[in-house]
């Protein structure tokens, strides 16, 4: 496995420049997440607009991975319904942890990026914990969500 | 046959330093590739590697000698008695205390710490009452005491450190109140390597009758270790971070003191005689270790003191040194490295951040190049909090370290920063 099978361009610029990094006063819905092992700790805010998600945005520090996979969370909901939200979490679960993970990544656009975290078991939750996050913003009681 | 004075005697190879490539060798493990290169194993304060003296003599065990202990008059139980007796021997010559009876067998660290929270401080607590330890400690030394705090109504109270990761010794002066009731102090920092000088802090709190504990996980692997010496009243380590077998640990506690406690578990070994009225229980060491104990752990870790003492615990503190200074002069060299603890006594760990990459970044590029360390909070999420930091990554060294290691591991931080910073 290679190095750059995980830190692509694209993680390694979305860590460098995280998107949509900002607090959101006006949120509808946040959720925290951290992730004992290496200290992650992100905040996720949504804006809806009835079913849609019209803002998402985030805040936090961790690792490049847990940072970059949820600023390409960030890029790749906004706009979505809760419902597309939920099968995307569900794809990206598919892409982090099953080796037999469809091919179909053209669909999942720069998320694909996110395929080599499948080669270092140790990091996959860095990977998840944005996604579990914006599941407990959308679904759960504002209790803080954790990896372990 | 002639008999050669002894003044032409080879001088005792004691003075010498280590030989390091050949004892490499005695560590099947330190052959290994990992990721297509050499194991560069740095990781050792979390835990050790072992040498086949060790594996070989848990072998040897389990081959010939297995049997319960204190129990039949067979052979194989005498046999396996006798190594088990032995190796505590072994750990009360080692860490010089008085008596065998001082010299109780446990999991490990942890165990031995929640062994004297509970049958020491919590029959003894009252509402009020206050138990002291440093911002210094590993969550092992800190989560026992709240915890029998909370049974007690008694105060946990933490002595300040500096900056560099010095216990605030001042401080601890002030925070000594009649009502403390114990002292519970790390001898060496397992996130910092902070070498505590333990020594003044005990002359003060033994001055005012006060029982000390020392947490000494990250100590005995690296220094010479004398409980007479230090006058503490209870000293406790493990056996996986000084090359022997997990499961294994110490708990060295002055006799009084332990005579004076409860058991900590009830069960078979720790009585003499039981009836439904009334239960008599054993001696002391074997107070104290309820159940069939980890009998080939205790002779693997004696294997391991064997090998230690072998070696010189001076020397192995000398070689270890050498490292800890090497590296921390070829990580500042590093940009945007910035090593965190920086106590003038250090043992042979280094933790550090490099501006721009998260440390658990830095753990997955190191591992790739065949380098292991440790990234997190290193179970001491209050030295985490005092520095401002979410974790840090520590390179911690033991004496089959080389300086080419090091060098490896500058080389693999300059991986990191290619790829990430």
């Amino acid at each position: 496995m290679d190095l750059k099978d995980l830190y692509r361009d694209v993680i390694v610029d979305h860590n460098r420049h995280p998107r949509n990094f900002r607090p959101m006063p006006n949120a509808d819905r946040h959720a925290e997440g951290f992730n004992p092992l290496c200290g992650d700790r992100l905040t996720l805010f949504v804006k809806l607009d009835g079913e849609r998600i019209a803002d998402v945005s985030f805040q936090g520090s961790g690792c490049a991975i847990s940072v970059a996979s949820a600023s390409l969370l960030t890029e790749s909901v906004k706009g979505c319904t809760v419902a597309e939200a939920g099968q995307l979490f569900t794809r990206m679960h598919e892409l982090l942890t099953r080796d037999d993970a469809s091919a179909d990544t053209a669909t999942l656009g720069k998320l694909a990026a996110l395929s080599g975290v499948r080669g270092f078991p140790a990091r996959v939750k860095c990977a998840s914990l944005c996604w579990h996050t914006l599941d407990a913003a959308l679904h759960r009681e504002a209790v803080p969500v954790s990896t372990e | 046959m002639s008999v050669a004075p002894a003044s032409a005697a080879p001088a005792p190879a004691r003075r010498q330093s280590l030989d390091v490539e050949t004892l490499r060798r005695d560590f099947p493990v330190l052959a290994r590739q990992v990721n297509g290169k050499p194991l560069c194993y740095l990781d050792n304060a979390a835990s050790s590697q072992r040498p086949r003296a060790v594996i070989d003599t848990i072998s040897r065990y389990y081959e010939n000698s297995h049997a319960n202990v204190h129990r039949g008059v067979h052979r194989l139980s005498q046999e396996a008695t006798d190594l088990f007796e032995g190796a505590r021997e072994t750990l009360r010559r080692f860490v010089n205390a008085r008596s065998t009876r001082e010299v109780v067998f446990v999991r490990g660290t942890t165990e031995a710490i929640n062994l004297v929270a509970q049958s020491h401080a919590r029959p003894r607590l009252q509402p009020g009452d206050e138990i002291l330890i440093s911002w210094l400690e590993h969550h092992a030394n800190i989560v026992p005491w709240q915890m029998v705090c909370e049974q007690t109504g008694a105060v946990l109270r933490v002595i300040p450190i500096t900056r560099s990761g010095e216990v605030d010794f001042e401080a601890f002066l002030g925070l000594l109140t009649g009502r403390t009731r114990l002292l519970a102090l790390a001898h060496v920092s397992n996130a910092l390597g902070t070498v505590v000088p333990v020594g003044r802090f005990i002359r003060e709190a033994r001055r005012r009758g006060i029982p000390v504990l020392l947490d000494g996980a990250q100590a005995v692997p690296h220094l010479p270790v004398d409980v007479q010496a230090l006058d503490c009243d209870f000293y406790c380590f493990s056996g996986h971070k000084m090359c022997g077998p997990t499961g294994i640990g110490v708990l060295y506690g002055r006799e009084s003191l332990l005579a004076a406690m409860p058991p900590w578990q009830g069960g078979g070994d720790m009585i003499l005689a039981v009836s439904f009225e009334r239960t008599v229980y054993n001696e002391l060491p074997w107070k104290f270790e309820a159940g069939t104990p980890h009998i080939a752990g205790a002779i693997g870790l004696g294997a391991a003191v064997d090998y230690l003492e072998a070696l010189g615990m001076d020397r192995i503190a000398a070689a270890e040194h050498d490292l800890l200074d090497y590296a921390t002069a070829r990580l500042a060299q590093i940009p945007g490295l910035a090593v965190v603890g920086t106590a003038p006594e250090k043992a042979a760990v280094v933790s550090f951040t490099v501006e721009g990459v998260h440390p658990h970044d830095l753990g997955t590029i190191l591992d790739h190049e065949g380098v292991a360390i440790r990234t997190g909070h290193h179970c001491a999420m209050p030295v985490m909090e005092f520095y401002g930091v979410p974790a840090t990554a520590r390179a911690s060294f033991a004496f089959y370290n080389t300086r080419a290691e090091v060098d490896r591991l500058v080389a693999a931080l300059h991986v990191a920063l290619e790829v990430l910073a």
